[in-house]
């Protein structure tokens, strides 16, 4: 028996998927920024070990010489960035999503589990609602990060005007580089990102286009079901909600 | 979506049904508006450039999207709003040379520079070096910064670019909204909003590290400006003109914004 489960409302669908192809764009002017500068390493005792970046990589991308053309399109889609990040957060907030998703005290703790779960060091992980403790961390992290990217980018950008925000920043360059280091920040979470969802499976992914996982239930809950067929399908939902909630009868996620 | 079906008092679809119902009109939206995105980009992307004018080299919407942005971090511009200064020390010896536009003819002779001041209505102030030394001097430490990401704490001194106005009696050309700065050989040029401008930390600087401006680095005059990146502070100053549209702009005819404030 097939019952359908609400997961990630509109709001958070739309502006999850509005922000990839900004954030793209961000990254790739920013690159043409970047480019016209390319001072940063990584250098411990004298040794560089990355040098950000090699030759071939600004080749490949075809992005020497476009310093104007990185800044034309960082600092119109820097308006599209902020307010689609801004409309996820005041929806969250609103909406009381923020407590499916901002780390409880015992996420901390939990996300060590999730971790080795998925390393498949432990078999059995912490029960969970929509996100997993290690979900919960890694989402409002991207967040926070994007926020930052907004502080120290706007730190950056006019760091006469909003000094105030540059010296929070800790100055001009730590500013930019911190700016820079975010940036590296959503690569790195764009690979575990994909890698995840990839492992998590087709009902995973669709929900954050559809919105809702299709669970099966469990036989108990199903006869209970049949009585209740006919009855508003909330009613269905909020028995998805117990299954998904409760130990004994874990609900099975199915294609 | 459920509630509008119960609304509408149809029957009631099976779960198999409705998955099928919601997977196809969510799939359908996803793929059309991740369409219509593209295609959006692509406009962007392959828009066509803007008439090159006092602005050029920038497609039309990303050149409107700048000016309009400016517009909108104008509002955030005041006086009060200083750059950070620095201690002695902490300036560079050795200051970078980044550009050398507009100063690089050879017959170029300091000693008869002369400042061309145009007033408007046909009338030309012309300046010796000694005349605008003969201003109270302002010294300004602080970290210059050029729009390709670098910058550097740099000492200079000249005279600040208000006092040099209400100096020469150049009130009534400060009511415009801008100022233009070209090069002797009118080869490098800016243009300036005239807040900016009048800034209490914009300078005409003759000195560097204590000393007088080496040929390099725009002697006998140059404009050092803070609020602005390193492209508007122009090396030898030719002349300088009010006006009420934007004056041409070096880097603004190619693809920058024009306004590059900071």
């Amino acid at each position: 028996m097939k019952i359908i489960k609400e997961k990630h409302p509109f709001v958070m669908r739309w502006t999850h998927w509005v922000n990839f192809p900004i954030l793209t764009i961000m990254i790739w002017s920013g690159l043409l920024i970047y480019w016209a500068n390319d001072v940063y390493t990584v250098t411990i005792f004298g040794h560089t070990f990355v040098n950000f970046f090699p030759d071939w990589f600004y080749k490949v991308l075809h992005i020497p010489h476009r310093l104007a053309e990185g800044m034309a399109f960082h600092f119109l889609f820097m308006w599209f960035f902020t307010l689609n990040g801004f409309f996820y957060i005041l929806y969250t907030i609103l909406s009381g999503e923020w407590r499916e998703l901002v780390p409880q005290k015992k996420s901390f703790k939990e996300a060590w589990l999730v971790l080795l779960h998925d390393l498949h060091i432990r078999k059995t992980t912490a029960p969970q609602n929509k996100y997993n403790a290690a979900q919960r961390i890694a989402y409002t992290a991207i967040i926070v990060m994007g926020l930052g990217s907004v502080v120290t980018g706007l730190a950056i950008y006019k760091p006469v005007q909003f000094y105030w925000l540059t010296w929070i920043c800790g100055g001009y360059h730590l500013a930019r580089i911190l700016h820079f280091a975010l940036t590296l920040g959503y690569v790195l979470f764009f690979v575990i990102h994909v890698v995840q969802v990839t492992l998590a499976g087709w009902n995973n992914f669709r929900s954050v286009i559809s919105g809702f996982e299709v669970l099966e239930m469990s036989p108990p809950v199903a006869v209970e079901m049949a009585a209740e067929e006919t009855n508003a399908s909330t009613d269905q939902d909020n028995i998805a909600d117990q299954v998904m909630d409760d130990p004994i009868h874990p609900a099975e996620n199915i294609q | 979506m459920k509630m509008s079906i119960k609304k509408k008092g149809k029957k009631l679809l099976s779960v198999e049904q409705r998955i099928k119902r919601r997977n196809f009109i969510s799939f359908a939206s996803f793929f059309l508006l991740g369409a219509a995105g593209l295609r959006g980009w692509k406009w962007l992307y392959h828009s066509p450039e803007e008439t090159p004018g006092i602005t050029a080299g920038m497609g039309k919407p990303l050149r409107r999207a700048l000016n309009k942005t400016e517009l909108f971090f104008r509002n955030f511009f005041s006086n009060n709003h200083l750059v950070q200064t620095y201690p002695k020390s902490m300036a560079a010896k050795k200051v970078r040379v980044n550009a050398h536009i507009g100063i690089e003819n050879e017959g170029f002779k300091p000693e008869s520079w002369q400042l061309a001041v145009v007033k408007g209505g046909g009338d030309i102030l012309n300046l010796t070096i000694e005349e605008i030394k003969s201003l109270p001097k302002t010294e300004i430490i602080y970290d210059f910064k050029c729009v390709e990401g670098w910058d550097q704490i740099q000492h200079w001194a000249g005279v600040k670019f208000v006092d040099f106005v209400s100096n020469f009696n150049l009130q009534q050309q400060a009511t415009m909204q801008y100022v233009g700065m070209e090069t002797p050989n009118g080869e490098y040029y800016i243009g300036l909003d005239m807040e900016s401008a009048l800034h209490p930390q914009t300078i005409l600087a003759y000195e560097m590290n204590e000393q007088p401006l080496t040929l390099e680095h725009g002697a006998p005059l140059r404009l050092i400006i803070p609020v602005k990146y390193g492209i508007k502070n122009l090396k030898r100053i030719g002349t300088i003109t009010f006006a009420n549209q934007r004056p041409r702009d070096y880097w603004a005819e190619r693809g920058y914004d024009y306004y590059s404030g900071l």
